[in-house]
């Protein structure tokens, strides 16, 4: 337990110290500890699942707060919390006939009352959407473990109970278990195979003599940009630089050594070049249950051109970028802002940087965004792990992949 | 401490040994070895302490060409010596790829900056936008892979540690950090000293003060240094620095730091001079000309800023113990260094670009920091990013941070790069800009607040205005009062209702100390040696605030009586109100940096005369350096005038002409001087002699210069032993004649006669002269023509004289 516990700490203060960079990672780092966290869990008799999820909650509330910015630590939480309510939905399944449901079934009502008020409006809302489709027999079932598993926690009596069936449940607790960590393993499997996945499906999106265009460095661009050239297909690259960080000076140098024909243009050039451009690849920070995209800065210009001349605008993006939150949510933060220092040498200007004259303030500011937003009415299709999609499609994938119980993870921190 | 000769004629023997040494290397290193620990050993017993001055120096160093040789003879030395005290052999390097990478932080700044602030709380736990300052240093020393950290703490050391203990700290797995406690020392140098005797560094080591903010990486300057290591066993130290522009008030008006100047051999970055107080009334800095003695140029620098970040060498600890009088880092250790080249340890600098790194020295960059921080130069060590375990923090428009659970009236203005603490409310129509304010405080209603640093747990009510001051934890201030620009308020002060604290003042709980110490563990006042009265404040109202507190009543009636609340206002220091506003956080006033620039360029003007000003950060080559000449021209004008002091005395004291002789010879020596310029001196000096003696006529004059000569006649001759010193004696007296002695203008050709006939000059030197100036221009014939009938007469003299002898041959 504190060997688990000092990991947390340690995971949490390299993403306070901004020392993990990029989501890929982060997303795997996050699920691997995870993991780690679940198996060392030790689960109490009755109601598992509740206590675990509630103590994935706990870890994952800090590691979000940790960094706020960095979505897919949220994105990764939710998808384990989602795993352990599926498996435990399985499990529960299988064992329906032996258990008297109609005990449960009383405190039903209560639970739901005490859960609601705890709930957001999002949340509520999330959970309308759900009532408002059609429903699969899983989301149907999804509910019943749930509620009938909370009266444990709240009620003390729960332990009686728990004991009589304690032989039971300790295969259970196990089968739990093993089968929760058996789904992170896949997940983390998926995280780290999201690039080939995407990539395999480049040879249907881009054709013999097109011309590309690119804005930064993205890993998941690059892999799909060589996928596609492995096919024998001719094309060309244009990679805007980027500014302030300029990952597309090394992108294109690595693009080149692979062989690709390869242009490179200030981000200014962006519109002028995008006449004679046929597509638009990029990468993303983030995707959002609207559609909308957090990308690297200077993403939105080129949508908008992109927009003007008609040119499709694709963004590539692995699932656990998808996050069910929405962009006007308190709990997102969309920007972050990073050092001036990328833009200007401090010692060049620190004479305009003087807050000992005139008034105390200096009259240089300097703002430095990470991120843009692209709306999704910019966008014309997300290619993700499982396939190609419409912004407006966004929001079923997320209700595949993420509980609607766990949308709002830090609401909970707040009150 | 021994005398500059015999350092000198020590350092002569030791390089004369180094040769024969060099040779020796060929044959066996064994042999070498041993002799090089000899040397080194009655080197250290010798000289290692000896500050001998470096004009002597470098006389020595210039004789000596194989200089270089002798610095590495003692290298060798050095490593031995080094390798013994570690008890360690050859495997040194592969041992220090294995040590943790350790740091040293300095939790005490020996210094009375911060003052009276830190007589209740250490520096280094001051809060700099709501965190302790030694979380900055702390955080970053744990992202830049520092795996081991000694927190020396001096005064509040239990402060200090109870902080590290709460705050978790002290049990981090991978970041061990152990605090060393010393209550007698008195400066960096003493702490270091501690800190050997522990013995607990056993690499390279990170040096810092707990008031570092910086987010600099340390691999690639950690790299640097130790492959410079690897090549050059005294490279002990690298620097960090920084460029900042080279304005004259930038320094100022920044960190309020002096001007900085250092010499960087811009090949190696090596570096070779650091000077922190240039002189300003000189404008000034003089560098020593052995620096260019084996290197083709170095670059001078006034536009580089010291980061306070020193990666140092085990050595560093052992000089510090070596030396008992190194105190100061700066100012003590690294010119000492410098200076010092019997060892031949040298400084690197390592310079930053994109990263940041500064110190918070004083107020005024304490005020600079901050608002850095605020601007995001110190990402990721920002108020938004959750690096310490305080409350989350989040940024809005135009720079402003406000915490989660803040109270904030919808007629408040929260102006730009403003930081508001969780729990902190302000009220109706207040306005706060460019400022910090800590958590858990009441602002009241119509309260302006601008430039100001407000610690915890601060009660400010209705209509107060706060303008660029610090106002610590648990201050109150009543309705109404106003603090002008540069106000630092300590802990637990209460300002009176409509009280207003003059600028720069200082108001504590605690008297000033009496007697200024440098001692901080000395800080806390004593309540009984005399309060200090201002009696220029106005002791308005007689309102006495009943605080439940457990001080002596006395004083806090006497304190009352200050701010007509409860804290006694500091008198300024030694330094005096016109220093106040160099190191306060509020911005310098227009006319100090009118004041500022004019005196600046006055001096650029100054040196501009000299002709010899250098650029401000050019490279400066060989040729441009011409001091020589001048100090040639300086140093025989000087000699000039101590050999006629010395000949009036010799006049008057009737001292024997062969003393007379000794003494201008060792003036000469000590001038470095040729015996021509003795002749031109001496004669110079009778000359004078003559005219100063009482006379009516030329003729009389003619008479005492006949005198004059004729008595001191040995002594000239003595100087002239050739033509040439007599043709330099003819034209000085020609030069006389025409500036400073015009009386002697008529009389020349005379003189010229009295001086063949006395035997001082030879014919054969007049006529040379003569000759001489056939070319010369027309002006400078006058005394030629004088002079005609005389050379003439020579002329025909020596006709006859040749003519005779001619006959004599014949005759023969």
């Amino acid at each position: 337990m504190p060997d688990v516990h000092s990991l947390v700490n340690e995971f949490v203060t390299k993403l306070n110290k901004r020392q993990i960079e990029g989501s890929k990672t982060t997303a795997k780092l996050t699920a691997e500890l995870l993991r780690s966290f679940i198996s060392q869990q030790r689960l109490p008799h009755s109601n598992q699942a509740g206590a675990l999820i509630d103590a994935v909650k706990a870890v994952g509330e800090k590691l979000i707060a940790a960094k706020p910015v960095e979505l897919a630590v949220g994105n990764v939480v939710r998808r384990v919390l989602h795993i352990i309510r599926e498996e435990d939905l399985s499990l529960t399944t299988a064992a329906v006939g032996g258990l008297n449901l109609a005990s449960e079934s009383d405190d039903e009502d209560d639970t739901e009352q005490d859960d609601h008020p705890v709930l957001s409006a999002t949340a509520v809302a999330a959970a309308a959407r759900n009532a408002l489709r059609p429903p699969s027999l899983q989301t149907l079932l999804e509910d019943l473990p749930h509620s009938a598993a909370a009266p444990h926690t709240s009620s003390s009596g729960g332990d009686s109970e728990g004991k009589s069936k304690s032989a039971d449940k300790n295969t259970m607790t196990r089968k739990l278990k093993h089968n929760v960590i058996e789904a992170v393993n896949e997940l983390i499997q998926e995280i780290s195979t999201c690039h080939e996945q995407i990539s395999e499906q480049a040879v249907e999106h881009i054709h013999h003599n097109e011309v590309i265009l690119t804005l930064g460095g993205s890993q998941t661009v690059k892999e799909f940009l060589l996928a596609a050239k492995e096919t024998k297909r001719s094309f060309r690259v244009f990679v805007a630089e980027g500014a302030p960080r300029y990952q597309g000076h090394a992108f294109a140098k690595e693009l080149a050594t692979s062989g690709l024909q390869t242009t490179v243009i200030t981000d200014s050039a962006v519109f002028a070049m995008i006449s004679r451009v046929n597509m638009v690849i990029v990468g993303a920070h983030a995707v959002m249950a609207n559609g909308g995209v957090i990308a690297p800065v200077g993403l939105n210009m080129v949508a908008l051109a992109a927009k003007r001349h008609a040119v499709p605008f694709v963004v590539l993006a692995g699932v656990h970028k998808l996050c069910p939150l929405y962009p006007h949510n308190p709990e997102v933060l969309l920007n972050e802002l990073k050092s001036p220092s990328e833009l200007l040498d401090f010692g060049e200007f620190s004479d305009c940087l003087d807050f000992g004259s005139g008034t105390g303030s200096p009259l240089i500011h300097v703002v430095n965004p990470a991120f843009d937003y692209v709306p999704p009415n910019l966008v014309s299709l997300f290619i993700t792990d499982t396939g190609g999609h419409n912004p407006s499609y966004i929001y079923r994938l997320i209700a595949d992949f993420y509980s609607p119980d766990d949308v709002v993870l830090q609401r909970k921190s707040a009150s | 401490m021994r005398s500059n000769g015999s350092a000198s004629s020590t350092k002569l023997m030791r390089s004369s040994r180094s040769l024969d040494r060099k040779k020796l290397r060929r044959n066996s290193s064994l042999v070498m070895k041993s002799e090089a620990l000899d040397v080194h050993r009655s080197l250290s017993k010798g000289l290692a302490k000896s500050e001998s001055k470096p004009r002597c120096r470098r006389y020595a160093v210039k004789k000596i060409p194989p200089f270089t040789a002798a610095a590495q003879c003692c290298n060798v030395g050095g490593d031995d010596m080094v390798a013994k005290k570690g008890g360690r052999g050859e495997d040194t390097e592969e041992e220090l790829t294995r040590v943790p990478l350790q740091a040293i932080v300095l939790a005490d700044s020996f210094a009375t900056l911060f003052r009276p602030i830190t007589l209740e709380r250490p520096k280094v736990l001051l809060p700099l936008v709501n965190a302790p300052m030694i979380e900055y240093t702390l955080a970053w020393l744990e992202s830049a892979g520092v795996e081991e950290v000694f927190v020396f703490c001096c005064a509040h050391s239990k402060q200090v540690t109870d902080y590290l203990q709460n705050f978790d700290w002290l049990n981090h797995p991978k970041f061990l950090v152990t605090t060393i406690e010393s209550y007698n020392a008195s400066c960096a140098g003493d702490a270091l000293r501690v800190i050997y005797e522990r013995n607990v560094i056993h690499g390279d080591f990170i040096l810092v003060t707990g008031d570092t903010v910086s987010n600099m990486p340390l691999n690639h300057a950690l790299k640097e240094h130790k492959e410079r290591r690897k090549n050059d066993r005294n490279a002990v130290m690298t620097m960090v620095i920084k460029q900042s522009k080279p304005s004259p008030i930038t320094h100022q008006s920044r960190l309020g730091t002096e001007e900085l100047f250092m010499a960087i051999d811009p090949e190696t970055k090596e570096l070779l001079y650091y000077e922190d107080k240039a002189d300003a009334s000189k404008g000034t800095v003089s560098l020593d000309k052995t620096m260019l003695f084996d290197r083709s140029c170095i670059s001078l620098h006034n536009d580089k800023q010291d980061c306070f970040i020193d990666i140092c060498s085990p050595e560093v600890l052992s000089l510090f113990t070596d030396n008992f009088d190194y105190q100061h880092l700066r100012r003590h250790f690294v010119k000492g260094l410098l200076v010092d080249d019997i060892m031949g340890y040298k400084i690197f600098t390592h310079e930053i670009h994109s990263s940041y790194a500064a110190r918070v020295d004083n107020y005024r960059s304490y005020d600079t920091v901050s608002k850095d921080i605020l601007q995001r130069w110190t990402y990721p060590l920002v108020p938004d990013v959750p690096f310490l375990k305080n409350s989350l923090t989040k940024l809005e428009r135009q720079g402003t941070y406000r915490a989660s659970d803040i109270g904030l009236s919808r007629s408040a203005k929260i102006g730009p790069f403003t930081v508001i603490g969780s729990g902190t409310t302000v009220g109706n129509h207040s306005e706060v800009s460019n400022s910090v304010i800590g958590e858990g405080c009441i602002i009241g209603s119509n309260v302006s607040i601008d430039g100001c640093y407000i610690w915890n747990k601060v009660t400010i009510e209705d209509g107060c205005k706060l303008k660029h001051a610090i106002v610590c934890d648990g201050v109150t201030m009543k309705s109404g009062a106003v603090l002008e620009s540069g106000v630092v308020l300590s802990f637990k002060v209460v300002i009176g209702q409509n009280f207003v604290v003059p600028a720069y003042s200082k108001v504590s709980l605690q008297q000033q100390p009496v007697k200024q110490d440098s001692d901080e563990e000395l800080e806390y006042a004593d309540n009984s040696s005399g309060n200090v009265e201002i009696a220029s404040l106005p002791n308005t109202a007689e309102m006495l605030e009943e605080e439940s507190r457990t001080e002596v009543a006395d004083s806090q009636i006497q304190a009352a009586s200050e701010v007509d609340g409860v804290g006694f206002i500091w008198s300024v220091g030694e330094k005096g109100h016109e220093e106040e506003w160099r190191h306060s956080v509020a911005p310098i006033p227009a006319y100090r940096l009118i004041e500022i620039i004019k005196t600046a360029t006055e001096e650029l003007e100054i040196s501009n005369a000299d002709s010899n000003i250098l650029p401000p950060s050019g490279e400066l080559e060989h040729d441009s350096v011409n001091d020589s000449d001048e100090d040639a021209r300086d140093d025989s004008a000087h000699f000039e005038k101590e050999v006629e002091a010395t000949f009036l005395r010799a006049v008057n004291e009737n001292v024997k002409e062969d003393h007379v002789i000794l003494e201008v010879n060792s003036l000469r020596l000590s001038c470095n001087l040729a015996s021509t310029d003795c002749a031109g001196a001496l004669f110079y000096a009778m000359m004078k002699l003559a005219l100063d003696t009482p006379h009516g006529s030329p003729g009389e004059l003619l008479k005492n210069v006949a005198g004059v000569i004729g008595k001191w006649k040995k002594v000239l001759k003595y100087y002239l032993p050739s033509l040439d010193e007599e043709i330099e004696v003819i034209l000085k007296f020609e030069e006389m004649c025409l500036e400073s002695t015009k009386e002697y203008s008529t009389l020349f050709a005379t003189i010229l006669h009295v001086l063949y006939e006395k035997d001082i000059l030879q014919e054969d030197a007049i006529l040379n002269w003569a000759a001489e100036k056939e070319e010369a221009d027309e002006s400078d014939k006058v005394f030629l023509k004088q002079a005609e009938k005389f050379i003439q007469w020579l002329n025909e003299a020596s006709e006859e004289e040749e003519e005779e002898e001619e006959e004599e041959e014949e005759e023969e």
